[in-house]
């Protein structure tokens, strides 16, 4: 090819702009793009008309209007008096925080009842097992209403509560404990207690260089506990207790002062953590399972002591199938929290969705807002949930 | 490209079947059925027996409608709502009305897009407290735990009274009338508050309602009554005048057992209610007969209010604000001329 027939290909090129395969797939993108925009906005705005025809207020502006109701439990300040934007972080905050309670103690069991499948005694075994089997196969609404309805309100009368010491009590208004008042001089204490901390950790990396280094082992744990108590206990004697406790008691109809913990999130914590326990148990069997028996028997062969093969060899491999799993589960314990809503606990869906939409109507946008956060709380886990996936996954393979 | 079309024109055809909604009074004669948005169980007022028959003041208005309208008070499908499900209900079209002792109030009439018929029972809020608490009057409640239902005009105004009253509480919700009886049951809360009839309801519901009392004081305005969806004046009409019909009814002397008579030889007021004299029904788009059978098929408001809730009911309420206008009540219906 001579080069004067160069210049005849170019203008072909240009020509082709819609036969080159890019430039096709940009503009079909687009277009489908274009389309699902047109699609949206046809559905909104018609939603939007009709509602207008009809005489249905839509907006945001609710959010800055008071909303006049009580709400059971709150973690910021709240009254009647505040705003519909306030009973929404009302409601956000108490999701979040029985999210939070419920992921913490159902893994915490459900690792404990999976491991505990592998136990050669046969009574922990089948306990294990029974419990699984009992708690995956019952609907949650019922296990709510069980613990609710059944277990916690069959608990004694205000008048008649179940008391320890006079300074904690059991009744069927909930549990209440004595609470922790700061005096001048607290924050020595509690800079004790971030110290005792700082030096675990630097204890822990010092043991690992050490037993990388030497082989040879350092009790870290109990160390550990040693330097917890001791440093925060120093500080209390040396710093004469700046603390008192505020004791709850018993007033005409309520028990008031100290800390208490309504039934409900009592509730709703207990059946989400036995059923969502009940699926990590299962979980942690499943990757327990996936670690061939050469390994365990490896271990064993290099002298490793019975009780360090589980926690060293077995479970930081199983580890790898558990934690995908582990995402899941969390993710349905925080959707599984709007069953709240049955016992009144107040998260965001019974303040919200619930007492906040009938109040003003406002059904689009509130139950859009709830979507929303729900989808955001889950994301959020997802992601921290894959960064420790990362963490355990097969170095190789990075 | 073929794909993206159909899309476009689904979106388009969800677009339309939004706006294309004819009458609903023609919607509910080509149905040959009325949908009636009812309360999921509350004695008195729209409760099912074991037979799934329902019955109740609330429900005899849609009795009352269905027998307007199609000259059947049976032809009524019976959609249980709960508080908070009701005006999604509405709005959205799944029922044509909406009898489900719901409160009358500004927000309600201007902000949903539903207008409120009229009013079938004068309540006002009240409480009940256990017996053994010793409390005589909602001012010795200072400190108490109260079970109320979820998404109620009772939630904001036991805020309001105990905040008017510098008084503090803690508002226990439940979502249905039955959870929140459970809840004062166990003694999750010492006081529960509700519209008054309700009160009475729930406490016939008690394992032992002599342990029970209901305190004098009445802390709110609750005109209960019938809800329609906005934009349709006609059907408006039908509800509300079927309502005024069984209250007119009764102010003339026209029972369920006379209604036959009174309609061949009453005094004119009566003939007219009947469809005898004058065009009323053909003017509200029904037949002549339309008053006639709601009173036949129905009976007229005292016999709906003695039947459901007063002295033939366990309930046992008295008529109060709920008697005519003559006899000491607030009941008053515009004459039908």
């Amino acid at each position: 090819m001579s080069k004067e027939h160069m210049p005849e290909v170019r203008p072909v090129k240009s020509g082709s702009f819609f036969n080159n395969p890019r430039n096709r797939a940009l503009i079909y993108q687009a277009i489908l793009l274009f389309g699902l925009g047109f699609f949206f906005y046809t559905i909104v705005s018609n939603a939007l008309s009709n509602m207008e025809a009809r005489g249905i207020k839509s907006g945001f502006g609710f959010l800055f209007t008071t909303s006049g109701f009580d709400i059971l439990m709150s973690l910021v300040d709240y009254s009647a008096t505040d705003t519909y934007g306030r009973t929404f972080l009302v409601g956000l905050l108490n999701t979040i925080l029985v999210s939070i309670i419920g992921i913490f103690l159902a893994t915490i069991v459900g690792f404990l009842m999976g491991v505990a499948y592998f136990s050669p005694n046969w009574l922990i075994k089948r306990l294990s097992i029974v419990y699984v089997e009992t708690f995956r196969n019952i609907p949650l609404l019922l296990q709510v209403f069980f613990w609710y309805f059944a277990v916690l309100a069959a608990l004694p009368d205000v008048r008649d509560s179940i008391s320890f010491g006079e300074s904690v009590f059991l009744n069927v208004r909930g549990l209440f404990f004595p609470e922790i008042i700061d005096e001048a001089g607290s924050g020595f204490v509690y800079a004790a207690l971030a110290a005792a901390i700082v030096a675990i950790i630097v204890l822990r990396k010092w043991a690992h260089k050490r037993q990388d280094e030497t082989g040879d082992q350092f009790p870290v744990f109990l160390t550990s506990i040693g330097i917890l108590i001791g440093l925060p206990l120093l500080a209390l004697i040396v710093s004469g207790n700046p603390f008192h406790l505020e004791y709850p008691e018993a007033s005409r109809f309520n028990i008031r002062g100290g800390i208490s913990v309504i039934p409900e999130l009592m509730a709703l914590t207990l059946a989400l953590t036995v059923y969502t326990g009940a699926f990590i148990a299962e979980a942690v069997r499943a990757g327990v399972q996936s670690v061939p028996h050469g390994q365990t028997e490896a271990a064993r062969s290099i002298g490793l002591k019975e009780s360090r093969i589980m926690s060293l060899i077995v479970v930081p491999q199983a580890m790898r199938v558990i934690v995908p799993l582990l995402n899941s589960e969390y993710q349905s314990l925080v959707k599984n929290s709007t069953l709240a809503t049955a016992i009144g606990y107040p998260d965001l869906f019974t303040v919200f969705v619930g007492t906040s939409l009938n109040q003003t109507g406002q059904a689009i946008e509130i139950v859009f807002m709830t979507m929303a956060v729900y989808f955001v709380i889950n994301m959020t886990i997802s992601f921290l949930m894959n960064r420790v996936n990362d963490s355990v996954a097969l170095a190789e393979r990075k | 490209m073929l794909k993206l079309s159909s899309i476009i024109a689904a979106g388009l055809a969800v677009g339309l079947s939004f706006s294309a909604t004819a009458g609903t009074l023609e919607d509910v004669k080509k149905r040959g059925m009325l949908s009636c948005g009812v309360s999921s169980g509350l004695a008195g007022f729209s409760q099912k027996d074991e037979k799934g028959a329902w019955s109740g003041l609330d429900v005899d208005v849609c009795r009352a409608v269905a027998a307007a309208v199609l000259g059947d008070e049976s032809k009524v499908q019976y959609k249980p709502l709960t508080a908070k499900e009701r005006f999604t209900a509405l709005q959205s079209g799944e029922v044509d009305l909406l009898s489900r002792n719901t409160t009358w109030t500004h927000t309600r009439d201007t902000s949903l897009g539903l207008n409120f018929a009229g009013v079938n029972y004068y309540d006002g809020q009240g409480f009940m407290v256990s017996k053994k608490l010793g409390v005589k009057s909602a001012m010795e409640l200072d400190g108490a735990s109260a079970c109320i239902q979820a998404g109620t005009t009772t939630e904001l105004n036991m805020a309001d009274y105990f905040r008017a009253n510098g008084m503090k509480y803690t508002a226990v919700t439940f979502d249905t009338s039955d959870l929140t009886r459970q809840g004062f049951e166990s003694g999750r809360c010492d006081v529960l508050t509700s519209d008054q009839s309700q009160l009475y309801a729930i406490r016939i519901g008690l394992k032992d309602p002599s342990s029970a009392m209901v305190l004098p004081e009445v802390i709110s305005k609750e005109p209960l009554g019938p809800v329609v969806s906005q934009g349709d004046d006609a059907w408006f009409n039908i509800v509300r005048w079927s309502m005024f019909a069984l209250i007119e009814a009764e102010f003339l002397g026209v029972n369920s057992a006379n209604v036959d008579k009174m309609k061949a030889e009453g005094k004119p007021g009566q003939k007219r209610l009947l469809g005898t004299e004058g065009d009323a029904g053909e003017k509200l788009g029904l037949s002549a007969d339309w008053a006639y059978n709601i009173v036949k098929q129905v009976g007229n408001y005292g016999e709906s209010f003695e039947r459901n809730v007063g002295m033939g009911s366990p309930l046992k309420i008295a008529r109060g604000l709920n008697a005519q206008w003559n006899q000491g009540g607030i009941l008053y219906s515009p004459p039908v001329r």
